[in-house]
């Protein structure tokens, strides 16, 4: 027996509006790649990004997170909600088609979908759209009675978002029922001509559609059957054309923007692709001033962004009230698009997006933590655009006065304290310390197989020299044989680069990597997560680099290191996963092993850790700048590590030590929350007696 | 020796405290030469400012103007090259209207100019041997100055400890009619008042006072919980002010607010002089500052080398201590 | 308006402790750092941001040497249209009057309707800016913390004074105002602007381009010179507390209230 078949009757009711039904398509589909021209127009006049390598581990994303949709439930209610109504859409998108070219060519069958195969593809899509359905009912519920925080719209970016979500969403859902209805008077009308018809799946919505036209007479459901069909056309056109215009657009875009997405976490965009270091003079603006400056993938960004707040929920700046939102960062990127490049009439492009759009704190609030890169189902980059943002604010000398001095310092001194080179390595000088631990300095005398990398703040701060101390004691301890750059070292550059100030950073970089080349080390090890990172991705042709957490780790496995029992068995210790350690490198189970092989140590989790922990308050040039801010991050982080029961916060970076100290005094919480570095915590468990294995 | 003048600022038919240090720094360029008073103005004010000063002058020159009546150090100008003779050494005070008056002066009347000096060690072979500091008072130089045709000095507020003066023949010598009509390119339209802040710093007799060791706008809250539990006010320095951590009228200086405290303590500030020039009425100083060379310990009643930012929190605690234990 | 800035290269002494150096008679050089002298810079960004609001061209001079012309670039980096670099042999161990000569020559050979110096460098003379206007009979103001141009040739400006309060004075051009720190938030300069100008010429003017007669300059005409730097016997100076933080505060505290400065 044939499947799917017209019967002449249901077949003679679509005839009369095959011209209209025609029309439609064409107006449709005409409509849609002229609105999709429309907005290809500034993605031409975009930068140059190159996106075309590596298509094998781009496909493989796109299973992961588009297909996969990998990070959707990661906010369980709507996460399920997604993936159900995406589950649908790749279901239903067969059956779309036959309907739509059913109108036009009655007897068509989707190849592939005929017999038994189209039979049992309709009653899963029945379900499908039943399913679709629901969901929808159930996200308008939401949005109008249960107002998840995350969608509020803040009076200053305007008017609320949830009347276009909801007009859309009951787009949907009645696309749902005209899809069910017409299946529905078809099988009615059908079954009361006594024609053999195909099985509705039991419960769903074309199932319980056809039984309340059960007593409709044969005319009245052929009415129904014709406008359910012209009512899915429209819709479904509707849909199409509409969708580019709003938050729904990224049913197109996201394959793309997630094949497109950046592949290597922790590096950051070049100033321009395609020119090397060397021909940077020649370029005649740094950074994104414009639009036009945003590169074709970030216009993308813009269009793919689908207003779900996640971003802007994790993100920490806009928790303690800086005045920058992720999500709103994207939006008004869009907006902008929208309202400059118009479906007709010329583009009203090249305006300054700083003073316009954005202003120069929002972009200056970021301290580069990557929550919001981390939530993103759409793989949305920001640290990219909030990079280039600020080169070109550089570039135009606009750059807070709170900044200019630590930038001058580094420009002068190598060092964004101003202090002397040659006290670069005192911190390894003092009397006290050398009598317990010797650290060389490597020149053309001492050479060594690992380099220590100390990096600023440990070298400088009074109190972060300590971590170095600790550092070095446990290298030796270990055996390494190690030393020093000493005053030969420059500050990493790591956030002089994310500030954009790419010229600096890269003349830091390269004397760094000169004086790393001549000292012939093969390995480096850092205490300082952000120069872990600048040393991994900043830096190009060093040796490999380990954050001495990974080294503790190491020795702990491999037996060379015991540590001794903690005094206090009623602390209670947290560890706080440092952004540029954990989200950026991902190095999350090593501190944690490490802690855990110190006998009577308690450790619990704060709820926000791993891939989700808080930035403490950003490091490198952030400590310097000035924020307006509701609170500090590093309160709110105390205040979690409270709530998770702990009264010791265990860190294992400079910067989240010297945030969370201060934070702890703020908060005034001092007697009641101490901090540790997971370095000098290690080293004052060492248990010395223990000898490295022979 | 020339002449030497002293030129006399004033306020509300009163002396500005500098006339009695210039009195004793012009003392130690010549102790045998006795000094000339200088005084600008019009009106009753200028008559009372004068035979104030008979007390303490044995000549006094008096320049009366209406166009002086407000001191516009432009038009002071060209009454005093009109009235000094030449070769004089004419003593001004190193503030905003010295700042303004006195480089020009020196080249007007052709004599030698020397600035903000904090010491004198008299008059040898026709130059004058004084004390200067550079570099924000990290180092002290000593100058030699040809006064042989004259000189024009300003003097640092509060460096010269004013003298008794025994000399009262208090002559008041009228050169007005030297000077005729005066204009100048420069014409004074109003003062604008500073706006009073929230808190008045004048008021208190106690002030925790902070300067760039503070370090950071949000740490200025430390400062705030210690002067809330010593019943005192948050002062400061300059610096603060022009990052923006405190408001304008929270600021002791030469371009501030001069306050007369009991006691001041100077928490992470350098002690740079237009900072102390804001302090009067010697009043206790303790000092805390990171920096052991820092110029404050020198002027300091007591100093600690220590953080500011743990100091102040610990300090607070204890003040907050002894506030609980004396209530019970 | 065409403004001249006159800039001068100071130590960096914000961070670095100025110590003497082994023969005791000079500061220790080697190490500094050194930059645009602080006031300087404001001046300079006041310029370019009144040429910004009334057309015209920004100078910078210096009278110096070939170190000198580092913060020239600087400037020019920042947006000045133009740096001179005044500079010859004749002009070493000048006083603050023979610079102020200095300047005066070259001033006259060019047309500037306004001159602009910081209020003071390293050396706290504050000197230059009214030397300079009275030798060109140039009306002057000291310690500006704002300026505005007026209609026919005049500005109104505002010099700080104590207490907070400012004096509000109408100038007219050409003038020569001493620019105080604070009157504006400086642009940043970058690496990239400092590269963009590293191979600009800089044009030098030495006695004969600034038709000046040597011994009205230099160490001979000086009348003030500096004899040596010294560190001053520290006399009494502070108590200094030796204790431990504990210890220190509770003798605080006894002092404070001593005092009566605790009720």
């Amino acid at each position: 027996m044939e499947g799917f078949y017209s019967p002449v009757q249901v077949t003679s009711w679509l005839a009369q509006g095959r011209a209209l039904f025609l029309v439609i398509h064409f107006l449709g589909i005409a409509g849609f790649c002229y609105i999709v021209a429309r907005r290809l127009v500034p993605l031409v006049r975009g930068e140059r990004d190159l996106r075309f390598d590596r298509p094998l581990a781009r496909l493989g994303r796109v299973l992961k997170f588009w297909l996969g949709q990998w990070k959707h439930p990661r906010y369980r209610t709507a996460g399920t909600l997604h993936i159900l109504i995406f589950a649908g859409f790749i279901l239903l998108a067969m059956r779309a088609f036959t309907v739509l070219i059913v109108g036009v060519s009655p007897d068509f069958v989707m190849p592939g979908l005929g017999g038994k195969t189209g039979q049992s593809y309709n009653i899963i899509t029945d379900y499908a759209a039943t399913i679709v359905f629901l969901c929808m009912v159930f996200a308008v519920v939401r949005r109008l009675v249960f107002r998840p925080a995350r969608y509020l719209v803040p009076a200053k970016y305007g008017k609320s978002h949830t009347p276009d979500a909801i007009f859309l969403l009951v787009l949907i859902a009645i696309l749902m029922v005209a899809d069910s209805l017409f299946a529905a008077a078809k099988a009615a009308a059908e079954s009361q001509q006594g024609q053999p018809i195909e099985a509705l799946a039991v419960l769903s919505l074309p199932w319980i559609l056809k039984i309340a036209l059960a007593s409709a007479s044969l005319t009245t459901v052929g009415k129904f059957y014709f406008g359910a069909y012209l009512l899915h056309e429209i819709t479904f056109y509707f849909l199409l054309c509409y969708r580019p215009f709003g938050i729904q657009f990224h049913v197109e875009t996201s394959l793309f923007s997630i094949y497109f997405a950046k592949l290597d976490r922790g590096t950051l965009k070049p100033v321009r692709w395609g020119v090397g270091d060397e021909h940077l003079d020649e370029v005649k603006s740094f950074g994104v001033k414009t639009f036009e400056d945003f590169t074709w993938k970030h216009m993308l960004d813009f269009y793919s962004c689908s207003d779900c707040g996640r971003c802007s929920d994790n993100c920490p700046a806009n928790a303690v009230g800086r005045p920058l939102s992720p999500r709103f960062i994207t939006i008004k990127g869009r907006d902008y698009a929208f309202q400059h490049y118009p479906m007709f009439g010329r583009s009203n492009n090249g305006k300054a997006l700083i003073g316009n759009v954005y202003s120069e704190d929002e972009i200056w609030s970021c301290t580069t933590c990557g929550a919001c890169e981390e939530e993103c189902p759409l793989l949305v980059e920001y640290i990219d655009k909030i990079v280039d943002l600020r080169r070109g604010m550089v570039d135009d000398g606009k750059v807070p006065q709170s900044l200019q001095k630590p930038l001058k310092a580094l420009e002068s001194r190598g060092n964004p304290y101003g202090k002397l080179e040659k006290k670069r390595a005192d911190w390894a000088n003092t009397k006290e310390f050398q009598q317990a631990c010797t650290v060389k300095t490597l020149d053309h005398k001492n050479g060594a197989d690992t380099l220590y990398f100390v990096d600023s703040i440990t070298s400088y701060d009074d109190r972060m020299q300590s971590i170095g101390r600790a550092t070095a004691k446990i290298l030796e301890h270990v055996g390494k044989n190690f030393g020093i750059l000493g005053a030969a070292e420059r500050d990493s550059g790591h956030e002089v680069r994310r500030f954009g100030e790419e010229m600096l950073f890269i003349g830091l970089r390269d004397h760094n990597v000169e004086a790393i080349k001549a000292s012939g080390v093969e390995r480096i090890v850092t205490a300082d997560p952000h120069a872990y990172n600048a040393l991994r991705h900043d830096y190009k042709d060093v040796p490999p680099v380990e954050h001495i957490s990974q080294v503790i780790a190491g020795e702990v496995k491999a037996g060379k290191i015991r540590f001794n029992a903690v005094a206090n068995k009623n602390n209670v210790y947290t560890y706080h996963d440092p952004c540029y350690l954990g989200r950026h490198n991902q190095v999350y189970d090593d501190p944690r092993d490490v802690l855990d092989a110190i006998p009577g140590l308690k450790r619990v989790e704060m709820a926000r850790s791993r891939d989700r922990s808080f930035c403490c308050g950003g490091g490198g040039l952030m400590l310097f700048y000035e924020p307006k801010e509701e609170q500090r991050m590093g309160v709110k982080r105390v205040q979690m590590a409270a709530e998770a029961g702990a009264n010791v916060i265990v860190t294992a970076c400079p910067f989240c030590m010297v945030n969370i100290e201060d934070a702890i005094k703020v908060a005034g919480m001092e007697g009641k929350m101490t901090v540790i570095d997971l370095a000098e915590l290690a080293e004052q468990q060492l248990a010395r007696e223990s000898q490295r294995a022979a | 020796m020339a002449r030497i003048f002293v030129y006399i600022a004033h306020k509300g038919g009163m002396a500005d405290d500098s006339a009695a240090e210039l009195a004793a720094a012009a003392r130690k360029i010549d102790a045998a030469v006795l000094p000339t008073a200088v005084v600008t103005g019009s009106g009753a004010e200028l008559d009372a400012t004068c035979a104030a000063l008979r007390a303490s002058y044995s000549e006094i020159w008096k320049i009366e103007n209406e166009a002086l009546a407000y001191p516009d150090a432009e038009l002071v100008r060209k009454a005093l090259v009109k009235v000094l003779p030449p070769g004089s050494v004419l003593l001004v005070s190193h503030e905003h209207f010295g700042i303004d008056l006195a480089p020009g002066l020196s080249i007007k009347l052709n004599s030698a100019f020397v600035s903000d000096v904090v010491e004198i060690a008299g008059v040898e072979g026709g130059y004058l041997k004084a004390v200067r500091q550079e570099f924000g008072g990290q180092a002290s130089a000593h100058v030699h100055c040809d006064i042989s045709s004259g000189a024009v000095v300003t003097i640092r507020p509060g460096a010269f400890k004013p003298v008794a003066n025994t000399s009262a023949s208090g002559l008041v010598v009228d050169r007005s009619l030297d000077v005729g009509t005066l204009t100048a390119g420069r014409r004074y339209l109003k003062t604008v008042v500073a706006e009073a802040g929230d808190v008045d710093i004048t008021k208190y007799k106690v002030l925790v006072s902070i300067g760039r060791g503070i370090q950071e706008k949000g740490n200025v809250e430390i400062a705030l919980e210690l002067a809330e539990a010593m019943g005192a006010a948050v002062s400061c320095s300059r610096p603060v002010v022009d990052a923006k951590w405190m408001e304008k009228s929270r600021q002791v200086g030469s371009s501030g607010k001069t306050v007369k405290p009991k006691v001041y303590l100077a928490c992470g500030i350098s002690g740079a002089f237009q900072h102390l020039a804001g302090i009067k009425g010697n009043p206790f100083l303790i000092a805390i500052n990171k920096n052991p060379k820092a110029p404050i310990f020198q002027v300091a009643d007591v100093g600690i080398v220590d953080d500011i930012l743990e100091f102040l929190p610990e300090l607070t605690n204890k003040v907050r201590e002894m506030r609980t234990a004396s209530a019970k | 308006m065409e403004i001249l800035v006159c800039a001068r290269r100071v130590p960096d002494t914000s961070e670095n402790e100025i110590e003497l150096n082994s023969a005791g008679n000079d500061i220790e050089r080697d190490e500094l750092v050194y930059s645009v002298n602080e006031p300087d810079n404001y001046a300079v960004e006041e310029a370019l941001q009144i040429t910004a609001r009334v057309g015209g061209t920004v100078t910078v001079a210096t009278v110096g040497g070939e170190d000198d012309e580092e913060i020239l670039r600087r400037e020019m980096a920042m947006g000045a249209n133009r740096a001179v670099l005044i500079s010859d042999d004749a002009f070493a161990g000048s006083d603050g009057r023979g610079i102020a000569s200095i300047l005066k020559a070259f001033v006259q050979k060019g047309k500037y309707d306004l001159i602009l110096t910081g209020v003071q460098a390293e050396d706290g003379a504050a000197q230059v800016g009214g030397m300079l206007a009275a030798m060109l009979d140039y009306p002057f103001a000291s310690l500006v913390t704002s300026i505005e141009v007026l209609e026919g040739r005049k500005l109104k400006i505002s010099r700080e004074i104590e207490g907070g309060n400012k004096e509000m004075h109408e100038i007219d051009l050409p003038c020569v105002l001493s620019i105080q720190t604070g009157i504006n938030e400086p642009r940043y300069v970058g690496m990239r602007g400092i590269r963009a100008v590293a191979s600009v010429p800089i044009p030098m003017f030495g006695t004969s381009e600034l038709e000046l007669d040597p011994n009205t300059v230099g160490e001979s005409a000086a009348k003030v010179k500096r004899i040596d730097y010294f560190v001053p016997a520290l006399g009494k100076g502070a108590e200094m507390l030796h204790g431990n933080r504990e210890e220190n505060i509770d003798k605080v505290l006894e002092l404070v209230a001593a005092k009566g400065g605790l009720k």
